[in-house]
């Protein structure tokens, strides 16, 4: 509550119209384990854009997507968060890892994009209603009663109203997922990231959770979306993005994406997983 | 075995309880509140955070309590600076030297514990409560703490009851609490069959009590959390910390 005090909300481009809006991510690389799984990836996300990004495993969408909020950091590269250049150490040429130099920013910049998990990742000792108005209570100082209100209005939004009071375990994947996702709303975010929402789910749980993704998607929102559910991506997105090897391939509205991609890895892709 | 004596000296006896109860508490409570940040410590990847730390929980679960106690009572005031310091005059007084020891003690074990909980707290928690921004204290406080807490309940409930028994080498130091009390009587009576045996029912009593708190604590904790589905039960362990 105190450090939130110090923030400001809405987080930024506020009072900064030459601010570019949006995300713009430069020349990211990262190697982890050995491996270079991003190798320079340029990728650019405008508001009201909802993006989907696509590839085989071990691709590095993950990777990428959680270099955007700095949960994995770039080893080099440039991230701009709505204008604002986010302040990263690189990794040196001796092997020091990247690190963060502004962590009060960073802190900021979190709070203003919404992270969906691929494994809900709801902490356990607290109730949906509870998870859900924590980040607001802590990171942007709201009371607790506004905060229980908000967090009301977001259960309701994924349909989980008479759930609020059922702690995760008591929740089927699908309803623990739709509360994470509110979670991520709550904090009233400019853009929402999702990795894989439904991988972890049980076949006739993921529909719940697409058809909120999608009535989100049609408030024109902005959204990161990396996901395997193809038709889902077709239907929604305003641009699709394919990996490979750690660079984003091919790129294009969602149209030509699936009916006429030009690169012959990306045909592969496409006709292996229909 | 003398019936009527037995039950005169339990009743004696638990003039004894109020102090076993007060050096358990407060040295719980002191423990408690070092063992926190400790634990953190112990569990970080940093080194020069983690291994003093170590070093500390090393020596004090490596070494005899009554040891440590002695050291502390007996030790302590053959240093000419702590004699000349303001710490002499609590550290001349058997109860205080009692808490020190068992505080550092217990919190030796407990930072251990807690530490096995934090760590064992699923990266997925942490990260879902950085991606909302929460600083790193907000989430120390308020998503590992409460999630390792509650998964090292059971050999924290231990420790507690660990304790409790452990306060009767305060006898050893002229402590009046149960044993203490007890040793007197014997010495008054030669009785001590009848008398040590009063002892150990009031200590079966509190550890009882105690064994209950902690039942009752995790059911109202796991009514909540954790992806556990059968409870664990605090169980009486033989605990290796006592002679
Ligand atoms: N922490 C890590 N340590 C070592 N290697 C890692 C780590 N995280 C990811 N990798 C490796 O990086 C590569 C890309 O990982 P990433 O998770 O970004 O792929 P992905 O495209 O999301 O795949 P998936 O579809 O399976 O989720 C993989 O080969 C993975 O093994
Ligand atoms: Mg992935």
């Amino acid at each position: 509550m105190r450090a939130a005090k110090a923030l400001s909300y809405p987080a930024f481009g506020v009072g900064e119209p030459a601010a570019e809006p949006g995300i713009r991510a430069e020349r990211i690389e990262k190697r982890l384990g050995g491996n270079d799984v991003l190798r320079g990836v340029e990728l650019i996300v405008r508001p009201g854009e909802i993006l989907s990004i696509l590839g085989s495993s071990g691709s590095g969408k993950s990777t990428l997507l959680r270099c955007l909020n700095l949960l994995t950091i770039p080893d080099r590269g440039d991230i701009w968060v709505h204008g604002e250049k986010l302040a990263i150490r690189a990794a040196s040429q001796h092997g020091g890892p990247a690190g963060i130099l502004d962590h009060r920013q960073v802190r900021r910049v979190r709070a203003s994009m919404g992270m969906v998990f691929q494994n809900f990742n709801l902490w356990p000792h607290k109730t949906a209603l509870e998870n859900v108005t924590e980040g607001p209570v802590l990171v942007k100082g709201i009371r607790r009663g506004a905060a229980a209100e908000l967090g009301r209005h977001y259960l309701a939004k994924v349909g989980l109203s008479d759930k609020a009071d059922a702690y995760p375990r008591h929740l089927s994947g699908g309803q623990q997922q739709r509360v994470a996702i509110a979670r991520a709303l709550a904090m009233e975010p400019q853009v929402l990231l999702f990795d894989e929402p439904t991988s972890a789910l049980d076949p006739e749980l993921v529909g719940e959770v697409l058809r909120v993704m999608a009535a989100l998607a049609g408030e024109g929102r902005t959204m990161v979306i990396v996901t395997h559910e193809l038709a889902f991506a077709r239907e929604v997105s305003t641009r699709a993005a394919f990996m490979h090897g750690g660079l984003i391939e091919e790129e294009s509205p969602p149209q030509e994406f699936f009916s006429s991609p030009v690169s012959g890895r990306l045909r592969g892709f496409l006709a292996s997983h229909r | 075995m003398d019936i009527m004596l037995l039950l005169t000296s339990t009743v004696t006896l638990t003039g004894g309880i109020p102090l076993t109860l007060l050096l358990t508490f407060a040295s719980l409570l002191a423990g408690f509140v070092l063992a926190v940040p400790l634990a953190f410590m112990r569990a970080s990847p940093r080194k020069w955070l983690s291994l003093p730390v170590l070093a500390y929980t090393y020596v004090f679960r490596g070494t005899p309590l009554l040891v440590q106690l002695f050291i502390i009572y007996y030790g302590l005031g053959q240093v000419g600076a702590i004699r000349s310091s303001v710490l002499w005059v609590l550290l001349r007084d058997p109860f205080w030297c009692c808490l020190l020891a068992f505080s550092l003690n217990g919190a030796a074990y407990t930072t251990e514990i807690f530490r096995g909980g934090i760590q064992a707290v699923a990266t997925g928690m942490i990260e879902a409560a950085q991606a909302v921004g929460m600083s790193p204290l907000q989430i120390k406080r308020r998503i590992i703490f409460p999630i390792a807490f509650r998964s090292v309940l059971p050999s924290y409930a231990n420790e507690v009851i660990s304790l409790v028994k452990a306060t009767s080498l305060a006898s050893t130091v002229t402590l009046l609490e149960i044993t203490g009390l007890s040793r007197k009587l014997v010495s008054e009576t030669f009785a001590p069959y009848e008398i040590f045996i009063a002892a150990g029912v009031l200590y079966l009593g509190l550890t009882f009590l105690l064994t209950g708190f902690f039942n009752v604590l995790e059911a109202r904790l796991n009514a909540a959390p954790q992806a556990r589905t059968h409870p664990r039960r605090v169980i009486l362990r033989q605990v290796p910390h006592e002679q």
